[in-house]
């Protein structure tokens, strides 16, 4: 089985973020970039559903030169190649991803493309969900459990309430959750084929896509308001008087 | 004919009061437009979520009942809210930011040509020009964006709205029928986590758990009690829901769900910028952790430094006492 997974770039999830000057964009001066948490997820399922079915996996970014490195970091997980089609990030938001993807897997045709819920950097979680309604596919959201059976996938979707099973008819779209599964660290050996392993430059024009409006644009950024500092009590009595006389909710 | 379409949250016939902070944003929003809402409620057995929605001063109030509606289906879902919009003219289709809205949401922007404002706090600009605000990275970041098709899909995140006040005279209810069209996919099963507590979204106060509970069982036996003492839900960290100590749907976060109660109790655990995500917009929080540097005290507002196992027994104890 085909499977087509995507793969983002994004600031450190865990590093401070800091805004530029100006407040138009987050200051990427200096910043790590790892790939987003939930595409690891989402590579490793593809590599696993191909080790148990056969295979290839193919891994696509959108983004400039650099997110060459976030597709490296995917084949050195294992998958079988890359595509990188070049648009700036400015240039996007998540109607003209999830196009790109769409086009990406008519040329593709893979029996399932597996991506992230949410990119970390956005907290979209809508890319998944445009591709499939795109493609006129079926979806399931939130995996944290995916088994092939025959011509369906079967799915486990981590839902407010509860756990959800659904089976999708194939070719379908999967977005991974982080329970999905534990994503294995590159190896030395994984990482020196990776760099052997072919990764395919394209573009807009190649995909045929000409509407490249925005149809949601970010106009400016700005820190949250931060809370009062707080004060450190020294006992379950002191607590709970403050809790009665200074924030009254006892 | 209104402008704006709210879409129910509702689960086995019972309305998600998440809805209600969704009628609130609806209302400012036909304000600014000079519009009107209606609501539409998808599923079986949802008459009584429909019934009482009609005294929330909707034009109409939409019912989509048929069998293939019975469980949520991606597809079938966005056909009917697709078709609906259609023939009410809707411009702007809203609905919570829970996972039934954010698996439904994106999908019927793509099918009706919309931009979509996911997890969207509260309208922004002024006049004609028509901004949102949203969080992004984790909540450390508040975009201000504009979405500039002509239709625009919203995700609430419902925890910064006051729930809607009935208003107004019944609205008329309608059943609308529409071809569901191919699923493509079935239903399974549904596994719900049972609870007697009150919804964690919904909840005046959250008791909080983390990876520092140990196991599943003193987790338990440390909260459970917390929570009663409180009348409060019970949440969790990722570690601790991922330790197995908890079902997922406990999980507060960036990537689980986001409450902002009155009283925010976090136990034993560190405080991670995306636990934060999920819980700094609470009225008050307090922090238990035994290490007086843990993150979590930079945004509590009573910091208790020490063992949880011997504290929280001690303060359940003494909150029965005074109640
Ligand atoms: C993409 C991504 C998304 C994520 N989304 C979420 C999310 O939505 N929600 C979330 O919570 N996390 C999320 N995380 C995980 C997050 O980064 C942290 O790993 C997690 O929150 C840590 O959980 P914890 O605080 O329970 O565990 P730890 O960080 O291990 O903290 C345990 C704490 O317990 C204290 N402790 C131990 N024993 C005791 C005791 N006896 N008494 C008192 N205190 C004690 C310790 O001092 C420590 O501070 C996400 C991570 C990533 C990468
Ligand atoms: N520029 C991009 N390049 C690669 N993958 C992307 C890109 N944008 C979004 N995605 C994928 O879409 C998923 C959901 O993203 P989002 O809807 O932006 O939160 C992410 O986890 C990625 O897998």
């Amino acid at each position: 089985m085909k499977i087509l997974v995507s793969a983002k770039r994004v600031i450190d999830p865990d590093a401070r973020i800091k805004l530029k000057a100006d407040k138009s964009a987050v200051d990427s001066e200096s910043v790590e970039y790892k790939v987003n948490p939930f595409d690891e997820n989402a590579i490793e399922e593809a590599l696993k559903l191909r080790d148990e079915h056969g295979g290839e996996v193919v891994v696509v970014s959108i983004g400039p030169d650099d997110v060459t490195q976030t597709i490296r970091a995917g084949l050195a997980m294992g998958a079988d190649r890359g595509i990188r089609v070049d648009v700036e990030d400015k240039a996007l938001d998540s109607d003209l991803a999830a196009r790109i993807f769409a086009a990406v897997f008519k040329e593709e045709e893979p029996d399932l493309f597996i991506l992230g819920k949410q990119a970390v950097d956005g907290d979209n979680n809508q890319v998944g969900q445009l591709v499939a309604e795109y493609l006129g596919l079926p979806q399931a959201c939130f995996a944290s459990e995916v088994s092939i059976e025959g011509s369906e996938a079967v799915v486990t979707r981590e839902v407010d309430g509860g756990l959800e099973t659904i089976a999708l008819q194939l070719p379908a779209v999967i977005t991974a959750d982080l329970r999905l599964n534990e994503p294995r660290y590159a190896s030395l050996p994984g990482i020196m084929k990776a760099k052997k392993k072919p990764i395919e430059d394209m573009d807009l024009d190649d995909l045929e896509i000409t509407d490249t409006a925005l149809k949601v644009e970010v106009l400016s950024l700005e820190e949250p308001a931060g809370r009062k500092a707080g004060v450190m009590v020294g006992s379950v009595d002191e607590l709970l008087e403050k809790l009665r006389n200074e924030a009254r909710v006892l | 004919m209104a402008n704006i379409l709210v879409i129910a949250d509702q689960q086995d016939g019972e309305l998600k009061k998440s809805t209600l902070s969704v009628i609130t944003l609806a209302r400012q929003l036909a304000q600014r437009t000079g519009g009107a809402y209606d609501i539409a409620v998808i599923g079986s057995g949802v008459q009584g979520v429909a019934d009482s929605l009609a005294a929330y001063g909707a034009e109409k109030v939409y019912t989509i009942t048929a069998p293939a509606f019975a469980n949520y289906l991606a597809q079938p879902y966005t056909n009917a809210v697709k078709a609906l919009a259609a023939q009410t003219g809707a411009a702007f289709v809203l609905g919570s930011a829970g996972t039934f809205g954010k698996d439904l949401l994106p999908r019927v922007a793509a099918a009706i040509g919309a931009g979509m404002v996911a997890d969207c706090v509260s309208l922004a600009g002024e006049g004609s020009t028509l901004l949102y605000r949203r969080p992004m990275y984790a909540g450390n970041v508040i975009a201000t964006v504009r979405v500039n098709t002509p239709k625009a899909v919203i995700g609430v995140r419902t925890t910064e709205l006051d729930p809607a006040e009935t208003s107004g005279a019944g609205s008329p209810l309608e059943a609308f029928s529409v071809d569901p069209g191919q699923a493509g996919a079935r239903f399974v099963k549904f596994e719900g986590t049972k609870s007697e507590r009150p919804e964690l979204t919904d909840a005046d106060v959250v008791v909080s758990g983390g990876r520092g509970l140990k196991d599943g069982d003193t987790f338990f036996k440390v909260m459970e009690p917390l929570a009663d003492a409180f009348g409060a839900a019970i949440g969790a960290s990722r570690a601790a829901v991922d330790s197995g100590f908890c079902p997922n749907d406990f999980q507060i976060g960036q990537t689980g769900k986001v409450v902002a109660p009155k009283l925010y109790i976090a136990v034993a655990l560190s405080g991670a910028i995306q636990h934060l995500a999920g819980m700094k917009n609470s009225k008050t929080i307090v922090a238990i952790n035994k290490d007086a540097d843990a993150p979590i005290f930079q945004v509590a507002d009573y910091g208790l430094v020490g063992d949880a196992f011997k504290i929280v027994p001690e303060l359940v104890e003494k909150v029965q006492a005074l109640r």
